[in-house]
């Protein structure tokens, strides 16, 4: 006798639930296996309201463009004019966000800065403190000052070019580093005043001061320390931005980072990355509102980060009223990250046996928290960060920043725009209601910009 | 000794640590006087020099932040953070110190006559710290490298996830944090204690102390620790 059902009845037995889909019976599956909460890197995997839906009122008959080779577009940037006496200037607008040496190889970190350099951009240091590779690669360098205060030292304050205080990121805004175990190496242990082979937990709260007024005086101590030459930048994940960027102007910063939830990390709880923080869409147009609430667009700079991709990306930032974006998880997919193979002394090897040995595959991957990286880019393992020369990295990097920087200056002559910092809201509609009402720009084909009235 | 008096009830804090950051070949030696601080906040941060530095009467916030090198004495009370990531020389309070004193030091010698406020030595990363009285709660809090000695009693969660400092404590401990425990005092700690106490100038017999040290039981992920950190 059969047992099967009737023909009819199939699909309804494979029918999957929409609550308890495969990747949640797989999450329930891992949590009653293990009794831990699930760590990984980089950022927030759930589609979110985006860069991608907006788009940009090109010119026509009402504003007329540039000549896309031939005119002048001017990408330069200036961070730190409020009080820095000497401000940052970049070529570009589009720097390389905060990643650790822990997180990240030497290798990287060279490549970083060597890439950095050549596009005229900036690089900044991560929890874990300076290394000699990336103050001696890269032209400008912002230095970290963290929760942690992991070699953290007034040398490297004064090598700096700028400070960047960090209250949070966007993959884990109220959560403190995390370093697992196989990567705290002899160097990155030596570095960090910590044990070999520790899991390394950061704290999550400054360990000299709390809250606002607090903070005011910390950046007058860094100011004084640098005689008040280096640009002091505040960066906070995105919560409640409106609130936090005025909080951080009245503090004293001379720029505001603003990192959304799509923002990545080496190694944080799935639940976090996923579940707090804003996305980067709605964040910076709070961001902005408090500048102008402030009276301080244009004088205390905001850099906006979490999911920059595109030079796309970058432009409607900057049309949203960003002054500069920082690029981190981008970055490392321009140095091989999720590539099915890497290169090594001129040979091309294929990554993806080691991909496999982590249960994922290029294209999906993100165990940098596990250090066993397939293509040497967030690794401190002796053998796996050989696969990453700091020379093809800077050449791969270059080519991203540099792509990124005329597919920026593309849009802006279409709109009309000799300055890349020129680009405004007025150049955007909004594809979706969502993103219409978090970036205020109207939907696509109406003057509707949900909240609005009047 | 050259002398050389700065007045902050004219002008601030900014000449004087303008002044303190000039070539260290020219500082050295050189003992420089604080007059009317009244609490200023960054009195002498981010030194750089063997230069000695007296504060006549009371500093606010960071006195002598990442001081290198420098003596430092305050000869009344400190705000929050005095001495916070310093890297070496040596800071004397004679008076209190309120909050995070010493915070993240990765060096030198921090002395407080007085009590210490809370998470004195927070972070501290290869710093030494001498209390001569009381510190409060969460004082050594993720303490990575150095030793603190408190001749006083200490507050609540004292050494709570201490990394490898080493905490001594001559009073009583109200409550220890998570993974810092008691441990017996050997002939190592008794060459320590012995030491610190004369750096700080004090008179206590080292074998009165009790020795606070991490049991490493959070250093690696547990499944079955109930996440109770």
């Amino acid at each position: 006798m059969s047992t099967e059902h009737p023909i009819t009845f199939k699909r309804l037995q494979r029918e999957e639930s929409a609550s308890f889909d495969r990747s949640t019976l797989d999450y329930i599956h891992r949590a009653s296996n293990t009794g831990l909460y699930e760590i990984r890197g980089l950022g927030a995997k759930r589609k979110l309201p985006h860069f991608d839906d907006l788009v940009f009122l090109g010119a026509s008959l009402s504003r007329y463009p540039l000549e896309g080779y031939r005119e002048k577009c001017n990408t330069k940037t200036v961070l730190g004019t409020r009080f820095a006496k000497k401000p940052i200037v970049l070529d570009t607008p589009i720097t390389v966000a905060g990643m650790s040496f822990g997180a990240l190889s030497a290798n990287v970190k060279e490549a970083l800065g060597l890439a950095a350099t050549a596009v005229g951009t900036s690089t900044t240091t991560g929890d874990g403190g300076m290394t000699q590779e990336e103050r001696r690669s890269s032209k400008t360098l912002v230095y970290q000052c963290l929760p942690s205060r992991y070699g953290f030292n007034p040398d490297d304050v004064r090598k700096a070019d700028a400070i960047e205080v960090v209250l949070g990121q966007g993959a884990k805004p109220g959560g403190g580093g995390m370093l697992l175990g196989q990567k705290v190496n002899p160097r990155v242990a030596a570095m960090r005043t910590l044990p070999e082979g520790v899991d390394q937990r950061s704290a999550c709260r400054h360990p000299d001061w709390t809250g606002p007024d607090d903070l005011a005086i910390k950046i007058q101590e860094l100011r004084e320390l640098t005689d008040w030459e280096k640009p002091i930048y505040v960066k906070v994940g995105a919560t409640r931005v409106f609130n936090d960027v005025k909080l951080a102007v009245h503090a004293g910063a001379d720029v505001v980072v603003i990192d959304g939830m799509q923002g990545g990390t080496a190694a944080t709880q799935t639940c976090f990355i996923e579940h707090v923080g804003i996305p980067t869409l709605a964040a910076v147009r709070q961001a902005v509102a408090a500048l102008e609430d402030l009276d301080m667009k244009g004088k205390v700079q905001l850099i906006v980060s979490g999911g920059i991709r595109t030079g796309a990306d970058v432009a409607k930032a900057l049309a949203l009223g960003a002054d500069a974006v920082a690029i981190g998880q981008g970055v490392l997919m321009a140095l091989g990250c999720n590539r099915d193979s890497y290169q090594q002394s001129g040979k091309v090897h294929s990554a993806e046996a080691d991909y496999a040995a982590l249960g994922t595959a290029a294209g999906f991957c993100h165990h940098c928290h596990t250090g066993k990286c397939p293509v040497g880019v967030t690794t401190q393992d002796a053998i796996l960060e050989q696969r990453l020369e700091p020379e093809w990295g800077a050449k791969h990097l270059k080519n991203y920043l540099k792509t990124l920087t005329m597919e920026l200056t593309t849009l802006a002559r279409a709109c009309g725009k000799q300055d890349v910092h020129h680009l405004e809201p007025e150049d955007l509609v909004a594809l979706t209601v969502e993103s219409a009402a978090m970036a205020q720009v109207p939907l696509a084909g109406t003057n509707w910009v949900p909240g609005r009235t009047g | 000794m050259e002398s050389l008096k700065f007045d902050l009830s004219d002008g601030g804090v900014r000449p004087l640590n303008q002044y303190l950051h000039g070539p260290a070949a020219g500082l050295e030696g050189k003992h420089i006087t604080v007059a009317n601080p009244d609490g200023a906040h960054n009195i002498a941060v981010g030194m750089n020099a063997p230069v000695k530095v007296t504060v006549e009467g009371h500093a606010g916030y960071f006195a002598a932040g990442m001081n290198k090198l420098a003596d430092v004495t305050i000869e009344g009370s400190a705000g929050t953070g005095v001495a916070e990531n310093m890297m070496s020389g040596k800071v004397h309070v004679k008076g209190f110190a309120s909050n995070s004193a010493g915070a993240s030091a990765h060096g030198g010698l921090l002395v407080i006559d007085g009590d210490a406020g809370l998470r004195c030595g927070i972070s501290l990363k290869g710093g030494d710290i001498v209390v001569g009285g009381s510190v409060g709660s969460f004082s050594g809090f993720m303490a990575q490298a150095g030793r603190m000695v408190i001749c006083g009693n200490a507050g609540d969660a004292l050494g709570d996830s201490l990394y490898e400092a080493v905490i001594y404590v001559k009073g009583a401990i109200k409550s220890l944090g998570a993974d810092a425990q008691i441990e017996p005092l050997g002939d190592a700690d008794i060459t320590a204690l012995t030491a610190l106490l004369s750096a700080a100038g004090l008179q206590h017999d080292p074998r009165d102390f009790k020795r606070v040290a991490s049991a490493r039981s959070l250093y690696h992920w547990n499944a079955d620790a109930n996440q109770e950190y």
